[in-house]
């Protein structure tokens, strides 16, 4: 740990390291993965584009795949079927009580969505898409949520990343640290905290989202022996 | 592949459910109800048959019991066949990509046994045959590495207890009370004593190269789990694990190998992990966009909000574990922060006025769970119990109230608010908010 590192003193430390075995040495354990190897498995698409493979699609292709793949649980139009989520819409929801964070509305990059529908979609049936497919499923999305208006618009490799989503500049960095110092500041109160005696203000039991399936012994406190 | 389940309960009132689903479905991590077993098995105990009492020999000490080897991997009792994880089915649209609850109100001391710790998936337990599972650790590294889950093995080790909490945890109740059980409210942590390898020494012998800023480890499961690892973290004290307790991990824990990132939110800990790429700059994936982000009240998001801050739970008495009873009460419950050791717990019998130190019993360890106990009598009138947890950085576990006016009620994640229990003269108690 290195806040228990900085509490050694220095002399001390390089002794202590002096007699640890040399940590960067290597031991030449396993062996060289191949290109062949990487390549099978090195799926990852960041949002600069690195990482998409060759390929291209449409939303009018993705539409074919979508209903076919996608809708019978994210719905026709990616609204959602059930409680599995809504990908297109929401968009001017995020400061409502009731906000409705979809790809259009709240994700802010395009990669994202091509990186995910390759490794986890269609559920149940991963990574079975070929990049063209992945690329007509993306580009549909991007159609239902208004960022494509072109449904024959060719998207590939060389374009995906340039298509820049809405909510982009709405994230920001943890700053818990500082926005929530108050909570490292402020000394804990040990008597008479509140100006009164504390009133109840909610119960879980006005929203009762226990399943009913406990018998009725189960509600009632065992009697007092 | 699953098909939606229709909705539970049509008759019940639809505004519980949309609070529900508004609250936490779309975070992706859910949890409510409450469990009802630990009733039932004191209902039965309540009744014992008198023949096996005092003046009466039991039966048990006049027969022979089953010999060695007749429960060749060993399991509770059956009369603690109520301690179990739970879920909630109707909150979940599928079970493989859903969340189970530690009973924490049955557990003691500060390890989670390996059959209770809650479980989060995200494409179902990926059942894999270790011979057949790879390590692979490639991207800005000198030597492109294949590792064999006996390689890994060959490996200097470490032991380290560490608490799991997953980001979401409590999540259902930032916009009140709702759920009357810590197994619901509190329920998506464990901790146990994981034995690996720093990922530092594996990096190592891969060898970094200078612009190695970020890794992405991914999973070997159907979701594919992969989260932006920033290096620092991978060279301060995460580790690449493939025992919890002192046997392999569980396949729902990731069996045969999984990440560790002590005090982190446990989304990042992949499981069931099969390739860690090394890059200079974080990838932005579903899990850390569209999920685990905290969405502001001024409709801005704050993103990588990897530390679990200090937080606390009375585990008994609780919901599902009322007071038997007047006169002397023990009152247990567990502390963590994901930012150091826990400093001391506060517990307050009136809903946060006065306060007194609670008693910390156990190992105090950095990043692990944290036994407290507070002795006292009751006398049968109503309490309002809170428990309030310090962190060695100084950090000091809000109210409710207090991260509401920071985060609003839409961040789903990183609840940390002081819980509120109301013990009713019956002993019977509820999940509650007080002001």
């Amino acid at each position: 740990m290195s806040r228990s590192r900085n509490l050694i003193p220095a002399a001390l430390a390089a002794a202590l390291l002096a007699a640890t075995p040399v940590a960067a040495e290597r031991l030449n354990i396993g062996r060289a993965a191949t290109p062949e190897e990487i390549k099978g498995w090195d799926i990852d698409v960041r949002p600069d584009g690195q990482g998409l493979p060759v390929g291209k699609g449409t939303a009018a292709l993705g539409e074919t795949i979508f209903q076919e793949r996608c809708a019978s649980c994210h719905g026709e139009f990616g609204e959602g079927a059930g409680r599995w989520p809504e990908l297109a819409g929401g968009s001017g929801t995020l400061k409502s009580e009731n906000p409705v964070k979809t790809i259009g509305s709240y994700w802010p990059y395009v990669s994202t969505v091509f990186d995910f529908v390759h490794r986890a979609m269609p559920f149940g049936a991963a990574q079975t898409l070929t990049p063209d497919e992945t690329y007509s499923v993306t580009a549909y999305l991007l159609y239902l949520n208004d960022i494509l208006k072109d449904q024959d618009f060719e998207v590939n490799e060389k374009n995906l990343a340039s298509i820049r989503l809405p909510n982009e500049k709405n994230f920001f960095m943890d700053d818990r640290q500082t926005a929530e110092k108050e909570f490292w500041t402020a000394k804990p109160c040990m008597t008479n905290c509140l100006p009164k005696e504390a009133t109840i203000t909610s119960h879980a039991r006005i929203l009762d989202v226990t399943p009913d399936k406990a018998p009725d012994s189960a509600k009632k406190a065992p009697p007092v022996q | 592949m699953s098909e939606p389940k229709p909705r539970p309960d049509p008759s019940g009132p639809t505004s519980r459910r949309s609070f529900l689903r508004t609250g936490l479905a779309l975070g992706g991590a859910v949890g409510a109800g409450v469990g009802t077993g630990a009733f039932a098995g004191r209902a039965a105990a309540a009744a014992p048959e008198a023949k096996n009492l005092p003046p009466n020999v039991p039966e048990w000490s006049q027969s022979l019991g089953d010999g060695v080897v007749s429960r060749p991997y060993g399991r509770p009792s059956k009369f603690e066949a109520d301690v179990i994880r739970r879920d909630v089915e109707w909150l979940t649209a599928s079970r493989q990509s859903s969340v189970s609850f530690t009973p924490l109100h049955q557990l003691e001391g500060i390890i989670t046994p390996n059959g209770l710790g809650f479980e989060r998936h995200h494409g179902g337990i990926a059942e894999i045959d270790p011979a057949e599972h790879r390590l692979m650790i490639h991207g800005l590294v000198e030597k492109p590495l294949m590792l064999t889950l006996e390689d890994i093995k060959r490996f200097p080790r470490v032991n380290r207890i560490a608490f799991l909490e997953c980001a979401a945890n409590s999540g259902m109740e930032w916009k009140g009370a709702q759920l009357n059980g810590c197994q619901f409210t509190h329920g998506m942590i464990h901790c146990v004593m994981y034995t690996g390898v720093p990922l530092k020494r594996l990096l190592e012998e891969a060898g970094l190269k200078t612009n190695a800023k970020w890794l992405l480890p991914e999973g070997a499961d159907a979701a594919a789990m992969t989260r932006s690892v920033p290096i620092e973290k991978a060279l301060d004290d995460a580790i690449v694990a493939y025992a919890m307790n002192g046997e392999a991990l569980y396949p729902e824990h990731g069996y045969p190998l999984r990440l560790v990132l002590p005090g982190w939110q446990g989304n990042m800990w992949v499981k069931w992990l099969r390739r860690i790429k090394v890059g200079d700059e974080p990838w932005h994936t579903r899990e850390e966009t569209s999920k685990y982000t905290a969405l502001m009240p001024d409709g801005q998001a704050r993103r990588f909000t990897w530390a679990m801050d200090a937080k606390s739970v009375i585990t008994n008495p609780s919901p599902q574990a009322p007071i038997h009873g007047k006169g002397f009460t023990v009152l247990s419950g567990l502390a963590w922060s994901g930012r150091g050791a826990i400093k001391g717990v506060d517990v307050s019998l009136d809903g946060g006025r006065n306060w007194r130190a609670a008693r910390l019993d156990g190992p105090v360890l950095d990043k692990a769970l944290t036994r407290f106990y507070y002795e006292f009598d009751w006398n049968g009138e109503p309490l309002l119990l809170q428990s309030r947890a310090r962190d060695e950085t100084g950090y000091v576990q809000p109210t409710k109230a207090a991260l509401r006016q920071h985060r609003g009620l839409n961040s789903i994640y990183h609840n940390n608010g002081i819980q509120t229990w109301h013990v009713l003269p019956s002993g019977e108690i509820e999940n509650v908010e007080v002001a």
